[in-house]
């Protein structure tokens, strides 16, 4: 007969094991998170660094500049559309994959630009929308005069549509996979037609997967700055983009730290819609 | 119906591949601008691997990669082990702390640990940042995919094998080496596939918490880009995709032979 651990041996083994990595966590997630916060309620020093006095200033300033607010809204507007079109892609995408005899081999399809370096996969709209990029080349081939694409609004649509993709179409297709599809034809048994059949029998089956789709495409859409910087230049700001600039040229840690807690602030609301409809489980599936 | 989810998908799958494809094809293309197509080279391969920092820039990839990804497998490894077993006080709380560098956008946690190593800095006048820090930075972020992914694996566990490793004598330590680890070792290798190609990915938190001597390939191609197209970066990058494709390849045999 084995003995059951005293309190002594039960805190050991906890510290031994969620000891080390709980550790790490409130030192380089915890912690960085409070002095971010902290530091948004600072002040610009003559170097750009953050110094007293505290207050909430930075806030005033963000909420009460049309240009700040003019950022935000871009940044959920050009989030919210973009993962809209990845939906529309990605949805009957994950329903041929799953239906498809070579469902393996398009799997791979999809996992390798999810693998492929996040860099190089912006960069390649770069090669195409540019001067004498892709584009223009069939434009003029058809005689027709080139256009100006970069910096523009629909590159940073197309790059950010494109990026995002297969983080949709890979948790979509796992919903699909899971789906009964004996309820499809208890509805053609009920008289259903095929569109209501599929919105009252296969829709809602997948919705749990739509949702956690959409925030993995909606979230890092918003939050990005890489898409917006390389091919928006200067044209398409997003709050990702003021984030860096004030950390970057602008010199402004304290003003930087404030957008940030509120990009912060935006996704954790959304999050917190999110887990109070689909509790816990609905996080895990974020992974 | 059929007919168009097949068109659709074969749209689809056409905007995922065009954009590499062009790249990989203007990588062996004589002309310096412009895409169309004068000749085949290798000139901008030759280029590329005369140029000796990149290899000073593949090695820091590596060793951020290698290094942070084997911290992180064993922490979150650890964690998840400790979660799925264990009850102890602010364990939701702990919960709610591991989705956080998951959901977060990547430049506000760049910003934070750039802030946090620079306060560290100002008390202690230590780290600066380099490589380590860039380390310590990738370690958060993997910690969490790595814990969540063992985790889906140990909650799968019959916990009958684990009671009878114990009634037949054995210690904790030793049920948890011959018997729970052995059977979440598929789950811990995913978790470090994915912390390793997470980490060789970064760009963003890599960018924030960099120092001068710290260039990872991710880095270098950003800086090349903002000063302009150049062909030895569509050399680069035909690499880096080559060496992707096979890497998952080499992942899918693994598996498939288990």
């Amino acid at each position: 007969m084995r003995e059951a651990a005293t309190p002594a041996q039960r805190l050991r083994r906890v510290l031994l094991t969620v000891g080390p990595g709980a550790f790490w966590l409130v030192l380089f997630v915890l912690v960085p998170t409070l002095i971010v916060l902290v530091v948004s309620l600072m002040s610009r020093g003559s170097l750009g660094q953050p110094v007293p006095p505290f207050g909430l200033h930075n806030y005033v300033r963000f909420f009460s500049d049309p240009l700040f607010l003019e950022i935000i809204g871009r940044s959920l507007w050009i989030g919210f559309w973009s993962t809209l079109l990845v939906m529309l892609l990605g949805y009957p995408l994950a329903f041929y994959i799953a239906q498809s005899r070579y469902k393996e081999v398009l799997l791979l399809l999809v996992v390798i630009p999810f693998f492929t370096n996040f860099l190089i996969r912006v960069y390649a709209w770069i090669v195409v929308f540019q001067k004498e990029g892709l584009l223009n080349a069939l434009i003029t081939a058809f005689g027709l005069p080139p256009g100006e694409f970069l910096p523009s609004t629909l590159a940073v649509y197309v790059a950010t549509v494109y990026t995002y993709l297969p983080f949709f179409v890979l948790p979509l297709y796992a919903a699909v996979e899971r789906i009964d599809w004996s309820l499809l034809e208890a509805a053609y048994d009920l008289g259903a037609r095929p569109v209501r059949a599929f919105f009252e029998a296969i829709f809602p089956q997948t919705l749990p997967g739509l949702l956690a789709g959409f925030l993995l495409v909606f979230i890092p859409a918003v939050g990005t700055f890489v898409i917006a910087d390389l091919l928006g230049g200067g044209k398409v700001t997003l709050v990702g983009n003021l984030i860096q600039l004030q950390f970057g040229s602008a010199q402004n840690w304290a003003f930087g730290s404030a957008a940030s807690m509120v990009l912060m602030a935006m996704v954790l609301l959304g999050l917190w819609l999110y887990a109070r409809t689909q509790g816990e489980r609905g996080l895990d599936r974020l992974v | 119906m059929k007919r168009l989810l097949s068109l659709h998908a074969g749209l689809v799958f056409a905007f995922l591949y065009l954009p590499i494809l062009v790249i990989v094809a203007l990588s062996f293309n004589q002309s310096r601008f412009g895409v169309r197509f004068t000749g085949f080279t290798l000139e901008w391969y030759a280029r590329l691997f005369s140029n000796e920092r990149i290899l000073e820039y593949l090695t820091n990839t590596l060793i951020v990669a290698v290094v942070s990804t084997a911290v992180s497998t064993l922490l979150g490894t650890l964690l998840a082990v400790g979660l799925v077993r264990y009850e102890f006080r602010l364990k939701s709380a702990l919960r709610y702390l591991l989705y956080v560098p998951v959901v977060v956008p990547d430049v506000v946690m760049g910003i934070s640990l750039l802030l946090l190593f620079d306060v560290v800095r100002d008390a202690i006048g230590w780290p600066r940042l380099s490589l380590f820090t860039i380390i310590l930075a990738h370690i958060s972020f993997q910690i969490a995919y790595v814990t969540l992914v063992v985790r889906a694996r140990l909650v799968l566990l019959d916990p009958t094998l684990e009671e009878a490793a114990k009634d037949l004598g054995a210690t904790s330590w030793q049920t948890f080496r011959e018997v729970t680890l052995p059977l979440i070792m598929p789950g811990v290798v995913a978790g470090a596939l994915l912390a390793f190609s997470l980490s060789l990915d970064d760009f963003v938190i890599t960018f924030f918490t960099a120092g001068s001597g710290s260039t990872t390939l991710p880095l270098y191609i950003y800086s090349s880009v903002k000063l302009g197209i150049r062909p030895e970066i569509h050399a680069l990058s035909t690499l880096m995709v080559g060496a992707t494709i096979l890497v998952i390849l080499l992942g899918v045999l693994f598996w498939k032979k288990r």
